[in-house]
């Protein structure tokens, strides 16, 4: 099956409403994103792991999808995703600053372990790969009751060395089940780059070998990746079988809090990278499109930081979980949910 | 517990397993089963057979070789509605997939602070004296038996089988459900026709006595129970306990009898360190010192990788009747 590669056509058929919907969802992903670090920074905050540089593609995914009907198992970077799906950003700070009311897990997890019952998206752990089956069996149970719902999925690149990368393909494409598989190739895992991770560059290559599409977009072109994530939901829900989408991003951070990529790459790479970055670029499109003036873009970021602020200050005073509920949730309380 | 049973037929082990993964499934049509060879076959000891002409492929999947993707399947399956059995072919190769068992199905109800859950079953053959050398005769449920999130449950009876399936299934937590090979044919007893449930947090006291009492489960209960007909013609009385559920393990069950008794012998086919036989020693240790009369002592397999094929060898591995008795009259003469 041939791979296809996809360029920006244009504004891909959407209107501009649309347009500086996308944008915006970039903005407050970024901006939640910058504060975090921020909190890690003055200590307030013990890890993040962050999403900066693989926005574009998440939000147009979210975007597509129909939230609380299609099912999503994400992967630790996809902060943006879960915004577009109705998480928000005090729901994070809550995760980050481990308080009871974190709706993830409680403070249990550490920060970027996404989970919303309300938004099927299933809570992640943090063993790489595992999530790419419990896709393909939420899809299978999905096609059982005769729904049409699509289930989405994310992994790094890094991450596809893992076996169950391959479980999980071969047996959504044996099946045809309605799963979309996203790479978000940002070309490191942790330290070790793509050179080291794999044989050839492109990972959507592999979906050859299962008799699927793979596709390759580049994740620092929003209108891009839209139209692929448009035709992959489309695909899923017309029941004609998963999708290898391998979105090339960029990580714009160290790999997380704990880490500093000044050790294993170049100063001039980390800058080139800078120039980039999704969002700038398209910024720059809407502007020549006549979508978004610089001035609708600073409101657009004045009303986000309010809302940030906000956020912030409400997730600073709420309760840290008191110590004896670690016993709570080992098996079904009452309560729990139960199947 | 629910008892709508009509009548009451002998089966065997494996009978028993299948009548209430099928009446189940009848009556419950989220119940499905996946795994190597459950379909035409109906799984390599025949566990399933018949089941996929009944309810289908799509009820009784045959899944690719793959134990990873059988348990994350089954997961995400029951995290969006499902009630899956994942049958692992053998219990020597759920290893691939004991990051989904332990990373994921253990953790999900505990990471999500209860938003999320693992209602499934993982049903696999353990155990040993079937010729299948190093990797056809592990018991290795301790592994499983030391994670919080799991339920561990070995039935020995044909009544147990069944109530217990029928129990797993319907509970909400991931539960691990361990049959030992040798009991498939071999052990039979009366099963009731019909919906009835066994709990799955219970031992269950199988013989009464006041001498010694013996713990233990699976294929081992019968071994036991051979071994202790012996001594009682020479007057002793012997207790014994079918733990049955290894996690949770019945505390009180175990303390009752222990303490009763005054002397302990813990059988298992497993290896003795850091096993289930440990864990019932310590739980004795630290609540039935003042009624101890002797030593609590353990009989299992030997500290030696896995079960060798050649028969001499198998034998060396086996804890029998005969060693049972040795064992027992040794406690006896304390
Ligand atoms: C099974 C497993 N092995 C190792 C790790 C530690 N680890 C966390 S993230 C990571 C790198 C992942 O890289 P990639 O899949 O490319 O994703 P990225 O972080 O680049 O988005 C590693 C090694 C883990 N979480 N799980
Ligand atoms: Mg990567």
């Amino acid at each position: 099956m041939a791979m296809t590669r996809t360029e920006t056509k244009a504004r891909a058929g959407l209107d501009a409403e649309t347009l500086r919907l996308m944008y915006r969802h970039m903005l407050r992903s970024r901006l939640l994103d910058e504060r975090l670090w921020v909190l890690n920074r003055q200590g307030r905050a013990p890890f993040w792991i962050s999403a900066e540089g693989h926005e574009a593609v998440q939000v147009a995914f979210g975007m597509n999808l129909r939230p609380q009907y299609d099912w999503v198992a994400p992967y630790y970077r996809d902060l943006a995703l879960t915004l577009v799906l109705g998480m928000t950003p005090k729901d994070h700070i809550l995760s980050v600053l481990q308080r009871a009311d974190d709706p993830n897990s409680g403070g249990r997890q550490m920060p970027a372990h996404y989970g919303c019952r309300r938004l099927n998206i299933i809570s992640t752990g943090s063993s790489v790969g595992t999530q790419l089956i419990h896709a393909c069996g939420i899809a299978l149970a999905s096609r059982m009751r005769g729904e049409d719902a699509v289930t989405f999925t994310s992994i790094g690149e890094g991450g596809t060395s893992e076996g169950d990368f391959h479980e999980a393909l071969n047996f959504a494409a044996t099946h045809k089940l309605a799963v979309i598989f996203l790479v978000e190739n940002n070309g490191f895992a942790i330290s070790v780059p793509w050179q080291k991770q794999m044989p050839t560059q492109d990972v959507a290559d592999r979906a050859k070998g299962y008799g699927i599409p793979g596709v390759i977009v580049d994740g620092c072109d929003a209108i891009a990746c839209y139209r692929v994530a448009r035709e992959a939901v489309k695909r899923a829900r017309r029941g004609d079988g998963p999708t290898l989408i391998e979105a090339k991003v960029l990580r714009l951070t160290s790999h997380s809090s704990d880490d500093d990529q000044r050790r294993y790459r170049t100063s001039e790479e980390l800058e080139s990278d800078k120039e980039r970055d999704s969002l700038l670029r398209f910024k720059a499109t809407l502007e020549e499109l006549g979508v978004l003036t610089a001035a609708d873009a600073d409101e657009m970021r004045a009303e986000l930081v309010i809302e940030l602020n906000e956020a912030t200050e409400e997730a600073e005073a709420a309760p840290l979980p008191a110590a004896d509920t670690a016993m709570l949730h080992v098996y079904a309380e009452p309560g729990d949910w139960r199947g | 517990m629910r008892n709508r049973v009509t009548g009451v037929a002998e089966k065997t082990y494996i009978e028993a397993i299948r009548d209430g993964i099928r009446e189940e499934m009848q009556r419950d049509d989220r119940v499905m089963i996946l795994g190597e060879d459950v379909g035409a076959k109906g799984g390599v000891f025949g566990v399933t057979e018949g089941l996929q002409k009944e309810f289908g492929e799509a009820r009784v999947l045959d899944s690719p070789l793959a134990e990873s993707l059988i348990v994350g399947v089954a997961i995400g399956a029951a995290m969006n509605g499902l009630r899956p059995i994942a049958e692992i072919q053998f219990q020597d190769f759920i290893m691939p997939a004991v990051d989904q068992i332990i990373s994921e199905a253990a953790k999900m109800r505990y990471r999500s602070n209860g938003d999320w859950g693992v209602p499934m079953v993982l049903r696999s053959p353990f155990g040993g004296g079937v010729h299948g050398a190093l990797y056809h005769s592990q018991s290795i449920e301790a592994i499983f038996a030391h994670i919080p999130g799991l339920r561990v449950v070995v039935p020995s009876t044909p009544y147990d089988a069944k109530g217990m399936i029928i129990s797993a299934l319907r509970d909400p937590d991931p539960v691990m459900y361990f049959e030992h090979k040798r009991c498939y044919r071999a052990i039979k007893g009366e099963v009731p026709d019909g919906e009835y449930t066994v709990p799955l947090d219970r031992a269950r006291v199988v013989r009464e006595g006041t001498d010694i009492a013996v713990f233990s489960y699976g294929m081992m209960v019968h071994s036991s129970l051979e071994a202790v007909d012996r001594l009682a013609a020479d007057g002793f009385s012997c207790e014994v306990v079918d733990l049955r559920s290894l996690r949770p393990i019945d505390r009180e069950a175990i303390v009752a009898s222990a303490s009763k008794c005054g002397k302990v012998l813990i059988v298992q086919e497993a290896n003795l360190a850091v096993s289930v036989a440990s864990e019932v020693a310590a739980i004795i240790s630290e609540e039935c010192f003042d009624s101890l009369d002797a030593p609590v002592m353990r009989l299992g397999g030997p500290e030696i990788p896995a079960m060798p094929f050649s028969p001499p060898l198998e034998q060396f591995y086996l804890v029998t009747p005969n060693k049972v008795e040795a064992k027992l009259r040794e406690l006896a003469a304390y």
